[in-house]
């Protein structure tokens, strides 16, 4: 566990900003992570009071405040209803609920872990991330960009009429996934191919060829040999790298499967 | 009313499920100092220097301990009657520090805080030595874990430490290679299995305090009660009067509160400051420095006709007891003399082995104790040979198994007096439905069904070593008090063996008030382990009852003023032979044995057992793998089991089903992984994978139980035996689906697809 | 710093450190049945209820519940009688450590989920770890149970 010198409900961004600005400082998410660290902070800053964990919905897309649960995630019936339950899909096999009503979404994507289920999906589905002074950035961009000072405030997942499958393989059920791919299409940017547990973190390819109501197994095959050429993989405690080459490919074919249904 | 064989509620049930502050740490004072240990960063090393200056001067320390400060007698934390098997090899703590997590330093303070500062500011320097790393390569390697001339063995189990052997033996009947060399097929193979975390749930504690006395009190979550009092005197070098121990409620154990982890670091800051002192193990602490299954490679040779029939085996085991000896010796056996017995009409036999020192975690005493290991080579060996001769698993062991009365020459000669391995397999084929299931089947979708099989046996007790004591003293009223030395850790002993005594004693469950353990009070029983509770304690059980209920007659004699030989007792009243409308009452007797009597009403018995009888079971497992992932699912396992009466129905069920998914974790998820410096990884449950209810499919347990003639009301032991079929019978299952042989464990679906399986 | 909530329906105003975690702090208010199994939030040993939620008080701090009702099993002595006797009957308590965590969150679920199938009890209590019982006997238990509360429901 860290510790912590001060606890601050911040009661404004600008003032959860401000104090972030100190190196010895740290937004809290859900702390499912952060509390087995064993830093020495000076202050801990909770945005638990700005409203954040509501999940909104507009007409072009769904907004998603970063202290939303990964349980509220999973429950939200208008966004899974909207993408085909891989919300759900993607959180439910994360620990346990009450791991899930404490882990954020915020938590989830600032982290941008390598075994992150939830940074996986969202790339499939061109997710935004809304910072605090950044103003709004592709997903895909936020999970090159270094860690800093600014403060995630919201996703934001455009509804483009995507059709999406999540897949996963783990070794127990709740454990983190030895590999996680997230695809996703529609008309105009064709095929999203998110590969997540690699064991690095979830990287994104675009695949131009064929329609979500008809690819050839021959263009399957095509695409996932883009993934392999394009993504790196590597071992860990979980697996190595060639058995998730081997997964990326049955699991792209599968969520292909899915989507073709 | 009869309770033996029913299904009744624990005794503490109800307090345990609405969450009452009845484990070691919420009974702990309040102003205990927090102990904590500086733990070794390096797998082999020496301290050159250790500074604690600067973190004594830490606000709140009271007190750092290093090697210089502990008593240089050599002990073991083993939980093993004297004189213990295991060698002694420890010390508090030690200038030699022997795996990463090794203590080096003990840190008592005031609160959690200063003590972790403390911890950082104790300056070390090490000169790093090469560790041994690679069991294989232990023995008579130059480099000793134990080179120090004070360690020492007080059993002859055959262990140098020059030689980095903590044990060795043999024991055969028959001439093994010349039956081998007349056989038509052999197995020779060799399996492998890792070491095991048992993940109690609550983590290794334990708090002290001096009484009123000047003794020092411990308060530990152990299995061993009794056996704590003689490692703390030999650890701390003072006398076992000086020391009481108490058990509380026990989150758990399986073997893991065997040995004692935590104890000696709180009891020592006590009896140096005087003031209590409580230890509570992190679950990394439990992960990297405690005391899991031995690992171990056990090498088969198993011959057969034409026909099937088994008529040699050869096993040679080597064990890995990591740093320390803590049961090294003693697990190694039963790998071999609970694993070739199963086949007892064999024409020879031959069991050899090695148990090394490395420079990774001590092991210890895991559920199995050596049995699972060895059961899965054999029985693995068994499948191995079916398939290879073409021939049903379960027809294989219909042919060869041992039977009822059956002498079995690897199992220290004993004859299987209790044993319904016939009517398990009988009665598990047919409620897991193995014709029809037998041995694959395709599902159409990229999916395979396979099914396997095995046998299991364990003992009940130590033969001629384990003593178990009982006392029942009668109470006002008549109501009973029974005192136990045996360790409740969950499991519901405390309950079983009242059961018993309400039975023998004809009286009702709640009329009997247990009391266990405290070293002060409770009569010595060497402890919860080897499979001894129900079967050791039990009998000790009946023959208290036997000998309180001769001193109640005696004491109803007197007051209805006839001969002793003249009376019977119904539970309710001691009554006139000649006449039963003469009587008194047990209230009525118990109430005048307060007021001028000279006959104590209260009985104490001892219990040894010179067999071991033991428990037999069947397991069947049928999965379902995806050919695609490697994914193993468990559709089905079937297990019944022959552990003699059962006493408490329930338990006895969920101790089955418990063991079964202990056993499944092993098989399929659970792995300790080191560095190759010998860092532990698996140091959390993040990194080390209990299964969890997802993992673990439909799990059927039945009963068919034989009478065991030396246990009480014909039970046998069943704690342990339960773990050991998943292994065998859900590799052979897995072979049967994917055509691939797994001879070491966890089989992980990465293994499944990209390992040939040869 | 300064907290004003409700543990178990009581209200307490206190002074606590701003970095202690609400299982630490639940315990040093006497409620013992909050237990730490490890220290990476896979256990579910610690599990209260905040607002009504199963929460895992490991991770939680305690700074966060000011304002907010959070109970233990201290608090739902009656509800785990009556859930417990049906584990007890079963002998699928064991050890008893896992069971406050378990039972919270079973409490949790009967009111999250509305008939729930026997895929969705599994999944719900994933979370909560269990190393004596095999998970089996829990299992029957909860199915009696919500077959009794089914009968109360109909009658």
């Amino acid at each position: 566990m860290f510790h912590a010198k001060n606890y601050v409900l911040a009661q404004n961004l600008e003032e959860a900003w401000q104090l972030n600005q100190k190196k010895t400082n740290k937004i809290l998410g859900g702390m499912a992570w952060m509390k087995m660290g064993k830093q020495n902070y000076q202050t801990v800053i909770d945005l638990s009071a700005l409203h954040l964990d509501q999940i909104e919905e507009n007409e072009d897309a769904f907004s998603i405040g970063c202290m939303v649960s990964l349980h509220d995630l999973e429950t939200n019936q208008q966004l899974n209803e909207y993408f085909q339950g891989a919300l759900k899909e993607c959180v439910r096999h994360i620990v346990g609920v009450q791991f899930r009503n404490c882990a954020t979404v915020g938590g989830s994507i600032y982290g941008r872990f390598g075994f992150s289920d939830v940074l996986t999906c969202f790339m499939a589905l061109d997710a935004k991330v809304e910072l605090y002074k950044g103003g709004i950035v592709s997903i895909s961009d936020f999970a090159s960009m270094p860690y800093d000072n600014d403060i995630l405030v919201r996703i934001i997942l455009p509804k483009k009429g995507k059709r999406i499958s999540y897949q996963s393989m783990r070794n127990t059920a709740t454990d983190f996934p030895v590999l996680a791919v997230a695809l996703s299409f529609d008309e105009q940017e064709g095929w999203l191919i998110s590969v997540g547990a690699r064991p690095g973190k979830a990287v994104v390819l675009c695949w131009q060829e064929g329609t979500s109501s008809e690819l050839s197994e021959v263009q399957i095959d095509n695409m996932t040999a883009y993934v392999l050429e394009n993504i790196s993989f590597g071992s860990n405690m979980r697996a190595k790298k060639e058995y998730r080459q081997h997964l990326c490919k049955v699991l792209i074919k599968r969520a292909v499967k899915e989507i073709l249904k | 009313m009869k309770f033996v064989n029913t299904p009744v509620r624990k005794k503490d049930a109800m307090a345990l499920v609405t969450g009452k502050p009845v484990y070691t740490d919420d009974l702990a004072p309040a102003d205990c100092l927090i102990v904590k240990v500086l733990r070794s960063p390096h797998a082999h090393a020496w301290i050159k220097e250790i500074n604690t200056d600067i973190a004594k001067k830490i606000p709140g320390i009271e007190c750092i301990f290093t090697w210089k400060d502990v008593p240089k007698k050599r002990f073991t934390m083993a939980g093993q009657t004297y004189p213990e098997p295991s060698p002694y090899d420890r010390l508090i703590l030690d200038q030699r520090v022997r795996y990463v997590g090794d203590p080096v330093a003990i840190v008592a303070g005031e609160n959690d805080a200063c003590v972790d500062r403390a911890l950082k500011m104790i300056k070390v320097t090490y000169e790093v030595l090469e560790p041994v790393l690679d069991f294989h390569t232990a023995k008579d390697n130059p480099i000793l874990v134990h080179p120090e001339e004070d360690w020492h063995a007080l059993c002859d189990v055959g262990a140098d430490n020059k030689r980095n052997l903590c044990a060795c033996g043999k024991d055969e009947q028959g001439d093994v290679d010349a039956i081998l060399n007349e056989c038509d097929y052999v197995i020779d193979q060799t399996y492998h299995t890792k070491a095991n975390q048992q993940a109690m749930m609550e983590t290794f504690r334990a708090f002290s305090y001096k009484d009123v006395y000047g003794r020092l009190n411990m308060v530990a979550s152990t299995q061993i009660t009794f056996h704590i009092r003689r490692i703390l005197s030999h650890a701390l070098d003072i006398p076992k009067s000086k020391i009481r121990v108490v058990k509380p409620r026990i989150g758990g154990g399986f073997g893991a509160k065997q040995t004692s982890l935590a104890e000696v670091y709180p009891a020592f800051v006590t009896w140096k400051t005087g003031k209590p002192a409580k230890m509570i193990f992190t679950r990394e602490e439990s992960q990297i420095a405690s005391t899991p299954r031995h690992e171990m490679e056990v090498h088969v040779r198993l011959g057969a006709d034409k026909s099937g029939r088994i008529r040699a085996i050869d096993v040679h085991t080597l064990s890995n007891t990591g740093a320390y000896g803590e049961h090294g010796p003693t697990t190694v056996g039963l790998s071999g003399h609970k694993s070739i017995p199963l086949y007892s009409r064999v024409d020879a036999f031959r069991f050899t082995y090695d148990v090394v020192y490395t420079n990774v975690m001590s092991a210890g005493a895991y559920r199995g104790y050596g049995a699972t290991q060895g059961i899965f080579a054999v029985e693995s060996a068994v499948n191995e040979l079916a398939a290879k001769l073409g021939i049903d698993p379960v027809k294989i062991r219909e042919m060869n198994m041992t039977k009822e009365g059956d002498l079995m020459p690897a199992y220290y000669g004993e004859t299987a007096n209790s044993c319904h391995l016939e009517g398990c397999l009988s009665q598990a084929k047919k409620l897991f439905g193995w014709d029809d299931k037998f041995p694959v089947k395709d599902m159409g979708n990229g999916k395979m069904r396979g099914v396997g099989m095995a046998l299991a046996m364990q003992g009940s007790s130590i033969s001629n070593v384990d003593t178990a004591s009982v006392s029942i003293k009668v109470n006002d009223d008549g109501f009973y008090s029974l005192m136990i030395g045996a360790s409740d850790m969950g499991t519901g002993c405390d309950t079983i063996l009242a059961q018993m005594v309400a039975d023998c004693m004809e009286c009702d469950l709640d009329n009997i008030a247990v009391y266990g353990v405290d070293t002060d009070v409770s009569p010595y029983d060497s402890g919860s382990y080897a499979s001894s509770t129900t079967y050791l304690t039990g009998m000790a059980v009946v023959k208290t009852c036997e000998s309180l209920r001769k001193r109640i007659m005696k004491e109803g004699a007197k007051l209805l003023k006839c001969d002793p030989e003249q009376v019977d007792f119904d539970g309710k009243k001691v009554y006139c032979l000649s006449d039963p409308s003469v009587f008194v009452s047990l209230k009525d007797l118990a109430n005048e044995a307060m007021c001028a009597n000279d006959n104590a009403l209260f009985a104490t018995e001892s219990h040894y057992s010179p067999v071991s009888p033991p428990p037999f079971m069947v397991g069947m497992a049928e999965v379902e793998v995806d050919m695609e992932t490697g994914k193993v699912e468990l559709i089905d396992y079937v297990a019944v089991v022959d552990c003699g009466t059962v006493v408490n129905p329930n338990l006895a069920r969920v101790q089955t089903e418990g063991g079964l998914v202990q056993g499944i974790g092993m098989t399929l998820y659970e792995d300790v992984v080191y560095s190759k410096n010998g860092k532990d990884y698996s140091n959390s449950f993040m990194q080390y994978k209990l299964p969890t209810r997802m993992d673990i499919g439909k799990i059927r347990v039945e009963f068919d139980s034989s009478y065991e003639p030396t246990g009480p009301f014909g039970a046998k032991s069943i704690g342990e035996i339960v773990i050991n079929t998943p292994a065998p019978a859900i590799a052979d299952a897995i072979y049967h689906a994917t055509g691939k042989r797994f001879r070491s464990l966890p089989i992980t679906p990465e293994r499944i697809i990209m390992e040939d399986g040869k | 710093m300064t907290i004003k909530f409700w543990l178990n329906g009581k209200q307490i105003e206190d002074i606590i450190p701003d970095d202690i975690l609400l299982l630490d702090y639940v315990r040093t208010k006497g409620c013992y049945s909050v237990k730490r199994g490890c220290e990476t939030a896979n256990c579910g040993l610690c599990t209260v209820l905040v607002e009504g939620k199963p929460v895992l008080s490991c991770s939680t701090l305690a700074a966060r519940v000011n304002g907010k009702h959070v109970t233990t099993l201290e608090g739902l002595q009656k509800e785990a009688e009556e859930f417990g006797a049906f584990l007890a009957d079963q002998g699928a308590e064991q050890c008893g450590f896992c069971n406050p965590g378990f039972i919270m969150n079973v409490l949790a679920m009967m009111k999250e989920l509305n008939d729930p199938t026997e895929e969705e009890i599994r999944e719900y209590l994933a979370g909560n770890l269990c190393r004596c019982s095999g998970f089996v006997g829990q299992e029957r238990a909860i199915q009696a149970y919500l077959a009794k509360k089914k009968e109360e429901v109909s009658e």
